[in-house]
């Protein structure tokens, strides 16, 4: 789970990393007043999306009047801020960040990552704040600086001095680095965080070390232990198909095709996606329903579904293993009488009890094309969609 | 011969109270899996399925010499589980459970190091479908029925796709050394490397068939091993050529081991260093069928 910038900033700051002075706006008005209160004669102005690059998308003004500041919040608020992580969609802008403008002098890239290679909690550090990791890591590889996290006593001071002096931090400075890395990765471990990223970290003119900005994401396994943590969930910058997918505790991600998938287990489903794309059609989501596919997940699978509109054709693939053939196609058969479906339906069934599965599909006297390879749905899932689209849609489950 | 499990195996369900660890246990029992006890906090003396009940892994294991464990236990306590069952002395655990977090499994692994190899336990998973020796024993949740015996050795990371190549075989007449879930979690017990290297040491095992899907570094790691370690020939099929990019990835996640990730890579990477790729998901069995016709 993502959370706001200032929602980060505010975590970090209680486990002892500096922030610059701010405040939250929901209005223009609110903002200036905001800018007003925190004092100062500049102000940096951010809109609150869930997403990276907010810069360049023109999500951050840096202001010097409170009608500047008016005038940058005229242009955020209400709009879709469309950066390289956001899809081209964009994310709404809903809430505005206003901070005291701080004087740089260095800036750094600082992120803690779960590294899937060590199994370990990984730092990475650049002096090459400011820039996204990616081109750092294209254009700058050697800037980089590693270090994992023995798990059994945490970070020690003399990693996080390390880093800092390869940084070229100022010996002065060593120390409030280190305290800020100290504080991230308890930040980091004590809430179950997967990713805390500080870009840039920066050292003031006045000697302070400060995050300018700070991006934190939560292993949504764990929020079962940190309420405070999963209620600052912001709907408003999520897919709504994907988390009312995710609130009925199905697994889905929208994409551009007009083939929609139902199938059990995330590797099948992409595997079936794979197929689709092989037959010449493209797939209109990921789904997995998980591995018991029961009658009512089958229907909340199909009215998700459904609710894409470019969905032409949908393919439900069920490998049965515990859960039998039969007992699946007849929670197929209750879907698609409870759930208005005007597009073609094929159903490839496999495993336990399969001829029985396809004996009631062939009984209940719905239109549902069956296949019995993976192959053969995909082919069928792609020439009926084809042959709907010359046919003028007769294929179509009449209601 | 097998690995990691055989028609001897004794075998506990810790979390054996549970729905679906009764069902699962019948199921096991059935296949003929020599299901010898179970575990659960509290209700020492219970009877399940006709197996006795204890109310810790050590008691367990001191009274019925059990040697692999099948963790049923919810996400929050499971890893607790796993280590209770690494200090007993159980030398074989399969964790189905599906949510663990990612900090609990970084312990998990951790402190599974403290013990001296010979002493260590192996673990699949979690997030998987378990491990099952065709014809000997079943160690999980998967269909026994669809596994035919024979000497292909099976390593995956998804368990209905791990289905759909067992069933693939199944109708090509080819059988199944040994099946072992990795699982699809970001911090697991075993990598494919891990399993690569006992598919290799044993000798029923002829062709080693791996499933990977996108994200992570470890189907580039096992490859790195095929090329300086595996002689026999792998088969592999990676999942997710359509998936979109950086959807699932952390943002700085994705700098550290990036090249390697796409499944596009991870067949490039695979094909270079020898591995047979079946092209998509419905011909991995053909794909086996044909090396094994080339390797006798």
């Amino acid at each position: 789970m993502d959370i706001h910038e200032y929602q980060a900033k505010t975590i970090l700051a209680d486990f002892g990393v500096s922030v610059p002075p701010g405040a939250l706006a929901y209005s223009p008005e609110q903002a200036s007043y905001r800018a007003r209160e925190l004092g100062g004669d500049r102000w940096v102005v951010k809109a609150q999306v869930h997403a990276g690059g907010r810069g360049k998308a023109g999500g951050v003004h840096l202001c010097d009047s409170e009608h500047a500041i008016e005038d940058a919040c005229d242009k955020m608020f209400g709009s879709k801020l469309v950066t390289h992580q956001t899809g081209a969609e964009g994310k709404g802008v809903y809430r505005v960040y206003v901070e005291a403008a701080v004087p740089i002098e260095q800036e750094f890239y600082l992120g803690f990552v779960m590294d899937r290679s060590t199994q370990r909690v990984m730092i990475v550090a650049s002096a090459e704040g400011g820039m996204e990791i990616e081109e750092i890591s294209a254009d700058k590889p050697d800037s980089i600086v590693r270090s994992t996290v023995e798990p059994a006593v945490g970070l020690q001071d003399f990693q996080a001095r390390e880093i800092a002096f390869a940084l070229g931090i100022a010996p002065g400075l060593v120390s409030k680095m280190v305290r800020t890395l100290q504080g991230c990765y308890r930040a980091f471990s004590e809430l179950d965080a997967t990713m805390v990223e500080i870009n840039p970290l920066v050292v003031t003119g006045d000697d302070r070390v400060i995050a300018l900005d700070a991006k934190m994401t939560f292993d949504d396994n764990a929020l079962f232990r940190h309420p405070q943590v999963a209620e600052l969930r912001d709907k408003s910058q999520e897919d709504p198909r994907e988390s009312r997918a995710a609130d009925r505790g199905l697994s889905y991600v929208g994409l551009d095709g007009n083939i929609g998938c139902i199938v059990n287990g995330a590797g099948l489903a992409m595997a079936t996606m794979d197929t689709i794309m092989l037959a010449g059609g493209e797939p209109a989501n990921f789904l997995d329903i998980g591995g018991g596919a029961t009658p009512e997940r089958v229907a909340k699978a199909f009215r998700l579904v459904m609710s894409d509109k470019n969905v032409q054709a949908v393919l439900v693939n069920i490998f049965a293993g515990i859960n039998r053939c039969d007992w699946v196609a007849e929670g197929v058969v209750q879907a698609l009488q409870e759930v208005q479906v005007d597009v073609p339906v094929i159903v490839r069934l496999a495993g336990t009890n399969v001829e029985e599965g396809q004996k009631i599909l062939a009984k209940s006297g719905l239109p549902i094309i069956r296949a019995n390879t993976l192959m053969e749905a995909a082919e069928r899932a792609v020439g009926a969609w084809q042959n709907d689209l010359s046919m003028g849609h007769q294929l179509r489950i009449a209601k | 011969m097998s690995i990691l499990l055989d028609r001897d195996t004794r075998v506990i369900v810790q979390g054996i109270t549970g729905k679906m660890a009764r069902f699962h246990t019948k199921d096991m029992l059935d296949y003929g899996t020599n299901v010898v006890g179970g575990v659960v906090p509290g209700k020492g003396g219970e009877t399940v399925e006709g197996v006795p009940v204890f109310d810790t892994v050590k008691e367990a294991v001191e009274a019925t010499g059990a040697e692999a464990s099948l963790v049923f236990v919810p996400p929050p306590f499971a890893a607790d589980s796993i280590m209770e069952a690494a200090d007993a002395g159980i030398r074989y655990c399969v964790c189905i459970t599906d949510g663990i977090p990612a900090q609990d499994m970084i312990r998990v692994k951790r402190y599974m190091m403290r013990y001296p190899k010979e002493k260590r336990m192996t673990l699949t998973g979690p997030n998987c479908a378990g491990t099952i020796s065709p014809g000997k024993a079943l160690l999980g949740i998967m269909p026994g029925h669809i596994y035919l015996p024979g000497n292909v050795g099976i390593i995956g990371r998804s368990g209905t796709l791990g289905y759909e190549a067992a069933a693939q075989l199944k109708e090509l007449g080819l059988g199944v050394s040994t099946s072992v879930g990795i699982g699809g979690d970001p911090i697991n017990g075993s990598s494919f490397k891990d399993i690569l290297q006992r598919f290799e040491e044993d000798e029923d095992t002829d062709v080693i068939c791996m499933i990977g899907e996108i994200g992570g570094p470890q189907e580039a790691e096992a490859a790195d091993y095929i090329r300086d370690h595996i002689t026999k020939p792998v088969v592999a099929y990676v999942a997710g050529l359509t998936a979109p990019k950086g959807r699932t990835m952390g943002h700085a996640g994705a700098i550290i081991s990036a090249f390697g990730e796409s499944a596009s890579e991870k067949v490039e990477i695979l094909s270079a260093v020898g591995v047979t790729v079946a092209e998509n998901p419905a011909v991995i069995g053909e794909t086996v069928a044909k090396v094994m016709g080339k390797a006798a």
